[in-house]
């Protein structure tokens, strides 16, 4: 398994989600959980996403989100999970 | 393994708004193998020695970089002390050409900046550390990425006088950028990161990897947060930042390390400031409660931040190393930069700062036509505090041609922008020109 997170944050609109999950699915790239939020109409999304069995590597599926997240008008950031496995866990 | 959204919105929080990021992965490379009679001789086996390691290392930074999605902002290299390499050769002018082709290989490779242009010199100079100091003005003033230190004093040693002069003398040969790629230090451990005082210990395998983390504004949003509370909470709600800011250091450099197949060396738990805005260690004393850095309080809220770093570093790796305490850089950070160029922090705040940090006086501007018994007598003073305390602290100063106490001369990039303060001195320091070196102190006996 090699985990990242991809974390969506801006102005609410129709289709962020399709948006994120279609060039995850293009590359075949799992969604194994995701939160959602919507806050005073600022959108925030965080997905666990599998990227063990994607055709593509991390740095390629993160230009990617990032070029539909500016479609979107949302920030989309990538990070592996291990930052966060650093971070939070002892 | 399960996350909340809150504990990964804290973490995006510190890596996307926060500043926190790794301030320099180091590739520290033993070249002692290169050393040779013959100065020509001598660079081509560096070079060759040396290329294996550069050609991998940028890529193989970036490669993690992107894997993790963090931000590495230096790539550097730590070569053996240039004066052991140059014993056999005991020329200035073959220092230079060293220097210079370390530059050259810097450049090519894109490694941001070499550290070990270096000697130790704490007891006395040897025809290395000759070739070396004589050569140390031009070779830093004609070269953009080389950075390199005298140690002059040691806990086991003393404080060599002669040394801080023939030091003092360099400073005041230098242009400014180059000023700030020379520090004089006592007691450098042989793991620092950082630079000026990276350089590949003695005691190391051939290669290692250091790490310096940076992150400050991650801690002053703790402690923004926290306006009411008693020191002790503030103590535990800064440990456990720079816990969290350690781990991604640890982190990245077992993957950098692993990357390069060589030996994960240290993380330097100094959580290095920048001149952005929110990147800074002073905004971090400030936010503690203080009017400006460098009022009455600012000692003790430096060291509350700096126990609360080693406490918290400590726990997230247990290769811990380089300096590991604070910095506070004055033109590297913009609240001490803004703070000095108000007259709030002078030379005696810095030495007041430094017996409880491990900067020592780092990246401040001194008039470009002062006496170097003056300069001399403000490095043996913090050389003093190091034997005396018994840690490592460095003076890094910058002579700005034509600059006033007050005026500023702009570096740019990390170094930021650098205020000139007063040195103070009323006359002549003659005891600096008295030379010899100053015996160990007590401290020196306890070891044994």
């Amino acid at each position: 398994m090699d985990y990242v997170v991809v974390s969506v944050l801006g102005a609410d609109r129709v289709g962020i989600v399709a948006g994120i999950a279609s060039v995850l699915a293009r590359h075949n790239a799992n969604i194994v959980d995701i939160s959602q939020t919507v806050v005073k109409d600022i959108f925030s999304m965080i997905m666990i996403v599998d990227v063990s069995k994607a055709d593509v590597d991390i740095a390629t599926l993160r230009k990617e989100l990032e070029e539909e997240g500016r479609r979107l008008g949302v920030m989309v950031a990538v990070h592996h999970i291990d930052v966060f496995r650093y971070m939070q866990r002892i | 393994m399960k996350f909340d959204p809150r504990e990964i919105g804290e973490v995006l929080e510190m890596v996307l708004f926060r500043e926190l990021d790794i301030r320099a992965v180091t590739l520290s490379v033993n070249t002692l193998p290169a050393m040779r009679a013959d100065a020509a001789e001598m660079l081509e086996a560096l070079e060759e020695l040396l290329t294996p390691y550069l050609s991998r290392l940028r890529p193989a930074v970036e490669k993690v970089a992107s894997r993790l999605g963090v931000k590495i902002v230096t790539v550097r290299l730590a070569v053996s002390p240039a004066s052991v390499m140059l014993e056999p050769l005991g020329k200035a002018e073959a220092a230079v050409e060293l220097a210079r082709r370390l530059d050259q290989l810097a450049e090519k490779y894109g490694v941001d900046m070499v550290g070990g242009f270096s000697g130790f010199v704490h007891v006395g100079f040897s025809r290395g550390d000759k070739a070396l100091s004589e050569a140390l003005p031009e070779a830093l003033n004609t070269t953009s990425r080389v950075a390199g230190f005298l140690n002059v004093a040691s806990t086991h040693t003393g404080v060599n006088l002669d040394a801080v002069y023939k030091a003092a003398e360099v400073v005041m040969s230098l242009r400014p950028e180059a000023a700030a790629r020379f520090a004089v230090t006592a007691n450098l451990p042989e793991d620092v990161p950082f630079m000026p005082g990276a350089y590949h210990g003695l005691g190391l395998p051939d290669a290692v990897v250091n790490i310096a983390v940076s992150g400050p504004g991650v801690v002053e949003a703790v402690v923004r947060s926290l306006p009411n509370a008693d020191v002790r909470t503030l103590h535990d709600a800064v440990k456990r930042a720079a816990f969290k800011i350690t781990r991604l250091g640890e982190l990245v450099g077992r993957e950098v390390a692993k990357e390069l197949g060589v030996y994960f060396g240290a993380v330097d738990l100094s959580v290095a400031p920048s001149p952005k805005v929110g990147d800074s260690v002073a905004a971090v004393l400030e936010a503690m409660g203080l009017p400006r850095v460098g009022s009455p309080g600012s000692v003790f809220a430096l060291s509350l931040f700096v126990d609360a770093v080693k406490k918290g570093g400590a726990m997230a790796t247990s290769t811990l190393g380089g300096l590991s305490g604070a910095f506070i850089p004055v033109s590297e950070d913009a609240v001490m930069a803004a703070a000095a160029k108000e007259g709030h922090v002078d030379f005696d705040v810095l030495k007041s700062m430094a017996a409880v940090c491990n900067t020592g006086i780092d990246m401040v501007g001194i008039p470009g036509d002062a006496p170097v018994d003056a300069v001399a007598a403000l490095i043996a003073d913090v050389m003093a505090m190091a034997v005396h305390l018994d840690k490592p602290l460095g003076v890094r100063l910058v002579p700005v041609p034509g600059g006033r106490p007050g005026a500023v001369y702009n570096i740019g990039g990390l170094y930021g922008s650098v205020p000139v303060v007063d040195l103070k001195a009323p006359g002549p320091v003659s005891l600096v020109k008295r030379g010899g070196t100053a015996p160990p102190g007590i401290e020196r006996l306890k070891k044994g």
